[in-house]
């Protein structure tokens, strides 16, 4: 008996204490608890992975919900698959906490920041170990909850509460897609248990045209859409950045969003039951890829430009996913959470060392002034970039070639955008740190705890390309790819570095030729910068009319006519008879009786025409 | 049909007695209806109760039963009280309004 | 000879209810009720109802009327004035009521009733002594008599709390 659910728990109390009574606590209670609940699940992790995990840990607590022939039991599973998550989450998480707490050290609400933090983690976990889909939908719309309540940390910000709506909306759209799916497999496999599930689609042929496999691999991907930010429900990703930094990194760069590639490559199965499905994901992911990366070249502050590139490199994972690399994508994802988290650790280091200031039109030359911070995020910058040795080469690499075999133009688009993210990572970290300090006051650098993080994270970013996460997952993915033809991995390599070298030229050697040619592009720059004005359409042709419709027919027509109606009008009759009836009490003794009379004179008709009283 | 003479040498008709009941009881209502006098109008009201009570005794003969008279009894002892009290309440709304007509007695108009 | 006894006191306790209804001033029509009352002690007598003749003149005629007219002559109450405001539909419906009212109740006597049926005759009475009406009263009606009791001590508090004086 592993216990396995003391790894979702420990954070689940952690919040429990803190919600509970962290008001009273001082900053160093909360941070202990907080940090110490998830450092012990992280701890307890690796327990549970130290007697390796060939087959595959269950263990069944008790029946949730059993109803005609559905049978959900309450199910914790830990096969290889899961254990590269739980790593990268308790692992992750734990830095990230750690940083959290030189970070928020200032702000108001501490606790209850930490206790959000904590639940986060108890969803996030119970999502990546259920073992059938409707437990992971619990933990799917937890995270969900969790990322709204973390957006909108700062209440009484406008943009920060409107971020958060955006972001539990749009989510919901592709939760709702997610359950049509669920609705789908319990019709097709009459269970939602992952081993039903996927053993019952081994039977299944391969679907060439449209079926009901397909249906359920679309809506799945509209449920991973949501969550993992593709194309077209990315919008909230880029306006959650208004959460505080910590929650940027760890949620929307290394945990939830990534709950989406999780859940494909969970459901590989049915995926390569259905070819069709696969292409409309490897197509969403390069779409994505690609919009988001030229995106983040127009950005000026900082921390949308990581969001954008999250987003473009949530599109390489799915890239991989849709070309049969799922195994490649999840590597990406290992990797991605290692720089991306540190992209974001560091951002905010760069922010805390600039009182709060985020755009990078007035930053500049700050490796003077906060060295070991850019000496962190260099190490991220060589990771994202692709440049070999480092991590972030031998995961996008993988995919890259996975895309080659699966259809080559896919390849040679990758490759480009490949380009263009060394190039916006590149304009940033020059933006940033090099040239002359464009901003005012004085920066400082952070503290240990905010520091000692981010070098940890910077040493998993250049090393961890080392970690064969392919090869680990075998058992439950399936074979890896083999083949590494040279030409290919040295055409990305030479992408890679030519996005640097490009944005060294722009940035540093000819400062002012960035904003020429941005000006000489005039319509096409703006249209880029404005990110390709797709906020406001959404807000025109889905928003508007729903907001209108909502206030015209069912506001003012259902709720305030119709039943407001019926209430009043109950009422008004209810007075209206009574105005009537009153005029039999006129107080006047003799109309009165008269009226006895007159009912016992009726009283005696009746009585003498039903006969007498024999 | 009212009785031929020949037969009313056996007796009155209980009818007679019902009947006399009946107009004695409409004289009550009609005086309760149109007089204005307070005290006037209760003794209509004495007059009603009277004129039931003769009925009870007219089915107490009929039926050669006693239960008829006590029912007369117990009416007749609730009428005084029913008198007592009536009077008195009377008397408190003379205190108050001064006036004995019974239109005027019509605070209780909505 | 009951006929005739009782054609004379019927139509004298009708000719009393009718000047009562009719007088204006509040004496007369109390002591025409008094002679309507009169008028009924005899004809209980003729259905053989001795013990309630004796008490409807002891408690009726002898006391609810004085203390009526009693009342009459504390309050002063003179002849009534002309109508002031009337009721409407006392007015509309109150004779045509009355006399529907007398010929439904009529009516219902007359077919419920055949008149060969009974005969009333003094002699005939069966039951209605003193001795009689006691039995029953004692036996059968105990539990009604002791409740009327306390009726009437209910009434004598009610009468001495609303006429007494108002208290300073």
């Amino acid at each position: 008996m592993h216990h396995l659910w003391l790894i979702p728990i420990l954070p689940l109390a952690g919040f429990a204490v803190n919600g509970l009574w962290g008001k009273r606590f001082s900053r160093s209670t909360i941070s202990t608890v907080a940090v110490s609940s998830v450092v012990l699940s992280f701890l307890w992790v690796l327990k549970v992975l130290s007697g390796g995990v060939e087959q595959p840990i269950k263990e069944t607590y008790f029946t949730w919900i059993q109803s005609g022939f559905v049978n959900i039991p309450f199910e914790l599973a830990v096969d290889r698959l899961t254990a590269v998550m739980l790593l990268v989450v308790t692992g992750v998480g734990s830095l990230i906490h750690v940083y959290a707490t030189g970070y928020m050290a200032k702000e108001d609400g501490y606790y209850r920041f930490f206790a959000y933090l904590n639940l986060f983690m108890f969803f996030m976990l119970l999502l990546v170990m259920a073992n059938n889909y409707l437990l992971m939908f619990v933990g799917w719309e937890g995270v969900g909850l969790c990322s709204y309540l973390l957006i909108g940390f700062y209440y009484l910000k406008n943009s920060a509460t409107t971020a958060g709506n955006k972001a539990f909306i749009v989510n919901r759209i592709g939760d709702f897609g997610f359950s049509l799916a669920l609705f789908l497999i319990v019709v097709q496999f009459k269970s939602l248990t992952f081993d039903d599930v996927l053993r019952g689609v081994q039977a299944v042929p391969v679907e060439q045209t449209a079926g009901m496999i397909t249906a359920i691999c679309l809506l799945l991907l509209v449920g991973a859409a949501g969550k993992s930010a593709q194309v077209p429900l990315y919008v909230w990703l880029p306006d959650a950045m208004e959460g505080p930094t910590p929650v940027s990194a760890l949620i929307h760069a290394a945990t939830m969003v990534t709950a989406g590639v999780y859940m494909v490559a969970r459901s590989a199965a049915l995926f390569l039951k259905a070819p069709v499905a696969m292409d409309v994901v490897a197509c969403v992911g390069l779409g994505t890829a690609v919009l988001a990366a030229t995106i983040g070249m127009t950005q000026w502050d900082i921390k949308r430009v990581f969001a954008y590139s999250t987003v473009s490199q949530l599109g390489y994972m799915f890239l991989a996913l849709g070309s049969g690399a799922f195994a490649a994508g999840i590597w990406h994802l290992v990797t991605h959470a290692f720089f991306k988290a540190l992209l974001f650790l560091g951002a905010g280091s760069v922010i805390h060392a600039m009182h709060h200031e985020q755009d990078m039109r007035h930053m500049g030359g700050l490796r003077k002034y906060i060295p070991a911070t850019f000496w962190s995020l260099a190490c991220a910058w060589v990771a994202i970039a692709g440049v070999p040795p480092f991590s972030g080469f031998h995961s996008k690499d993988a995919i890259l070639l996975a895309a080659h075999a699966h259809h080559p133009w896919m390849y040679w688009v990758g490759v480009a955008t490949a380009g263009v993210t060394a190039f916006y990572v590149s304009r940033a970290m020059f933006l940033t740190f090099f040239g002359d300090f464009r901003g005012h006051g004085h920066p400082h650098e952070s503290p240990a705890s905010m520091t000692v993080p981010l070098a940890i994270l910077g040493l998993l970013s250049l090393g961890g390309g080392y970690f064969n996460v392919p090869h680990y997952l075998e058992p439950v993915l399936g074979a890896a790819h083999e083949e590494h033809p040279f030409s290919l991995v040295a055409i990305s390599v030479v992408a890679g570095l030519s996005g640097i070298a490009i944005a060294w030229f722009l940035y540093i050697a000819r400062p002012g030729l960035a904003d020429s040619i941005a000006d000489s592009l005039g319509g096409l720059y703006k249209l880029v910068h404005n990110k390709y004005f797709v906020d406001e359409f959404y807000f025109a042709t889905v928003v508007h009319p729903i907001i209108g419709g909502s206030r015209s027919l069912l506001w003012k027509g259902l709720d305030a006519g119709l039943i407001d109606g019926i209430v009043n009008g109950t009422g008004s009759v209810a007075r209206r008879v009574g105005s009537v009836m009153r005029r039999f009490q006129t107080g006047n003794i003799r109309s009165y009786a008269a009226w006895v009379v007159a009912g016992s004179v009726a009283v005696v008709v009746i009585l003498g025409v039903a006969g007498g009283v024999r | 049909m009212p009785p031929l003479p020949q037969e009313l040498i056996n007796g009155v008709p209980i009818n007679a007695y019902l009947g006399l009941s009946a107009v004695l009881f409409t004289l009550g209502v009609a005086g309760f209806l149109f007089r204005k006098n307070l005290i006037t109008v209760f003794m209509c009201i004495e007059l009603m109760l009277n004129a039931v009570n003769l009925s009870f005794v007219a089915f107490s003969y009929k039926h050669g039963k006693v239960d008829g008279h006590l029912f007369t009894f117990f009416v007749m002892v609730v009428a005084a009280a029913e008198a007592a009290v009536g009077l008195a309440i009377i008397l408190t709304v003379f205190k108050n309004r001064q006036t004995l007509l019974v239109d005027e007695v019509d605070s209780l108009k909505l | 000879m009951d006929v005739i006894l009782f054609a004379i006191f019927a139509f004298l306790s009708v000719a009393c209810a009718v000047i009562m209804i009719a007088q204006k001033h509040p004496v007369s029509s109390a002591l025409s009720l008094i002679g309507v009352m009169g008028s009924l002690a005899i004809l209980y007598l003729l259905l053989g109802a001795t013990f309630i003749a004796a008490a409807q003149l002891i408690v009726y005629a002898g006391a609810i009327m004085v203390l009526f007219l009693i009342v009459i002559m504390l309050l002063n109450a003179g002849e009534e004035p002309k109508p002031s405001h009337q009721s409407l539909i006392a007015r509309l419906l109150g004779a045509p009521l009355i006399v529907v009212f007398l010929g439904a109740l009529g009516f219902i006597i007359y077919i419920s009733i055949p008149t060969e049926e009974t005969k009333v005759t003094f002699a005939a009475a069966k039951a209605g002594s003193a001795e009689d009406v006691g039995m029953a009263l004692f036996t059968r009606y105990l539990l009604p008599f002791e409740i009327t009791s306390v009726l009437v001590l209910i009434a004598i508090l009610g009468a001495v709390v609303l006429a007494r004086k108002e208290m300073e």
